[in-house]
């Protein structure tokens, strides 16, 4: 399971940054590292990136992985060069920044837009698979996913846009549907397709959604 | 006064609708217009809804116009744009004005229309609107909460008969069945063997099923929607008999073909009736019934 990321436009980043001059770079090891939009290789590109926009980079680092509480260990230990910086410019994902926000006391920027939760499913391949929709129907579905893969997020089959297996919106795109009914088809329990499905409970744990594990 | 549509389906008449698409702004001379053709020349005439996911003036606002005029509207009502809370007020304006008919859908995608960014909602499918449509009419609304004052409609879906694969479409079909659909339009329909095929099994279900027809105007619309349109063949022969008319004459051949699918729908008793769709060519409905031998709504 990985954080997907992308990265935002130079002039984006640029936006962020008026006003502010020395920056830290901190990347990370762990989902960014994987979708290459935030390891070694590209916090050294935007380092040159940066300068070449007349920043002073103070320094950098990539840390282990961004949203663990051991980031906060990394940060006390680059504390002399994140000190001479007016900033911190994130290459990890949305809840690294999160993270780092929250140990700091300078403003930390995002260069990277947050996607989707996804799964590789093949090499650089990456699908949202799961939408923490908070009331799992796999088990109606086949073990595929409605609220994700179906692009209307749907639950009681097919849209009339599907097209020989495909999604309306995207002829690269399997119509989760079609996929949930031959995979039932297959396992002979259709009759699961054929059950009315309530309209979801949108308010299952109300936004910001809290658990609490005693 | 038009009948109401529930009356038109229930009576043994081959039932005839048709719709009008309102306009993007408040220049509504044309809606009108189509209005005034079509109020006495068929049974009930849909008002699509943000149709292609293409903001327009509302379904709702055409559907009073027809009301106004004397007709029988049916709104057609999709979940793409409107929670659960937005579409069940809507009933509730819409039968206090008098829409009886309402045709439930899930809608097309945000993505295919002219506001790409926008918000889609979908916190319901055609299915659970229909069921909401009737409990509603029990009293309740979704959150369980008595109405005070109920509504009452005549609730109708949609079918695509050519889907691929065509088994989980029906799946879905005898689910808006379950839900309480009375009447289906379908997509668009070419091959009337293969629409045989499909009333055969739709007739062991307690739904009256009005065959999608789209007017043709030209081979190139015909081959297009063949082989872009999810859901609709055309069958070559239809495309060449459109070829072969001589130029400027494609919209009389187009005419002529759905006038003619309309006849062997009606004489051979394939289905309940027919839901015409112009597509910008409304005032040719006239015409179109009147090459399929049918003259007027009685
Ligand atoms: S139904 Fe889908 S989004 Fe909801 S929990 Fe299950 S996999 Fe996740
Ligand atoms: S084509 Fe399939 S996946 Fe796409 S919106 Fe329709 S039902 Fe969902």
């Amino acid at each position: 399971m990985k954080s997907i990321t992308k990265q935002k436009s130079l002039e984006e980043i640029q936006q962020q940054l008026v006003g502010l001059d020395r920056v830290y770079i901190i990347g990370c090891g762990t989902c960014t590292t994987m979708t290459r939009t935030g390891g070694r290789d590209e916090v050294l590109e935007m380092k040159e990136r940066l300068q070449g926009m007349d920043k002073i980079v103070t320094g950098w680092l990539v840390t282990p992985t961004a949203c663990d509480e051991m980031t906060g260990a990394a940060l006390v230990h680059a504390n002399g060069a994140i000190a001479n910086a007016s900033c911190v410019v994130s290459m990890s994902c949305a809840m690294g920044v999160q993270r780092m926000a929250g140990y700091l006391d300078k403003p930390v920027l995002p260069a990277l837009d947050t996607l989707f939760i996804g799964l590789e499913s093949s090499p650089g391949d990456f699908h949202e698979i799961c939408a923490q929709c908070g009331h799992c129907l796999l088990g109606y579905t086949a073990g595929i996913c409605p609220v994700t893969a179906c692009h209307k997020h749907l639950l009681n089959g097919p849209c009339g846009g599907t097209d020989s297996g495909r999604c309306e919106v995207d002829k690269d795109k399997d119509c989760a549907w079609t996929l949930i009914y031959k995979r039932l088809k297959q396992q002979g329990r259709l009759d699961v397709m054929r059950r009315y499905q309530p309209v979801k409970n949108s308010q299952v744990v109300p936004r910001p959604r809290i658990m609490r594990v005693d | 006064m038009a009948k109401s549509f529930r009356d038109v389906l229930k009576s043994d008449k081959f039932v005839i609708t048709s719709e009008i698409g309102p306009p993007k702004g408040t220049n509504l001379d044309s809606m009108l217009h189509h209005i005034d053709i079509l109020k006495d020349t068929v049974d009930a005439i849909n008002v699509t809804d943000h149709q292609s996911s293409v903001m327009r003036f509302p379904s709702l606002g055409g559907c009073l116009y027809i009301k106004e005029k004397g007709a029988e509207p049916i709104m057609q009502m999709t979940c793409r744009d409107r929670n659960q809370m937005a579409l069940q007020s809507d009933l509730l304006f819409a039968y206090a004005r008098g829409v009886r008919n309402v045709l439930c859908l899930t809608g097309d995608s945000i993505v295919v229309g002219d506001h790409k960014d926008a918000a889609d909602v979908f916190e319901m499918d055609s299915s659970q609107l229909l069921r909401t449509v009737r409990q509603m009419e029990a009293g309740r609304d979704l959150g369980g909460n008595e109405l005070d004052g109920g509504v009452e409609f005549c609730a109708g879906a949609i079918v695509t008969p050519e889907a691929d694969p065509l088994e989980p479409q029906l799946i879905k079909f005898e689910k808006k069945v379950e839900a309480g659909a009375e009447f289906i339009q379908t997509q668009a329909i070419y091959d009337l063997e293969n629409f045989a095929k499909f009333m055969e099994y739709a007739r062991q279900f307690d739904v009256k099923v009005l065959a999608g027809i789209v007017l043709l105007v030209s081979a190139r619309m015909a081959k297009f929607m063949t082989e872009n349109v999810p859901g609709i063949f055309v069958p070559q022969s239809l495309i060449d008999e459109l070829a072969a008319a001589p130029k400027g004459q494609a919209l009389s051949k187009g005419i002529e073909i759905a006038g003619r699918m309309i006849a062997t729908l009606k004489d051979e008793g394939i289905c309940d009736g027919v839901h015409i769709m112009a597509i910008g060519k409304e005032e040719v409905v006239p015409d179109i019934l009147a090459a399929a031998g049918i003259n007027g709504r009685h």
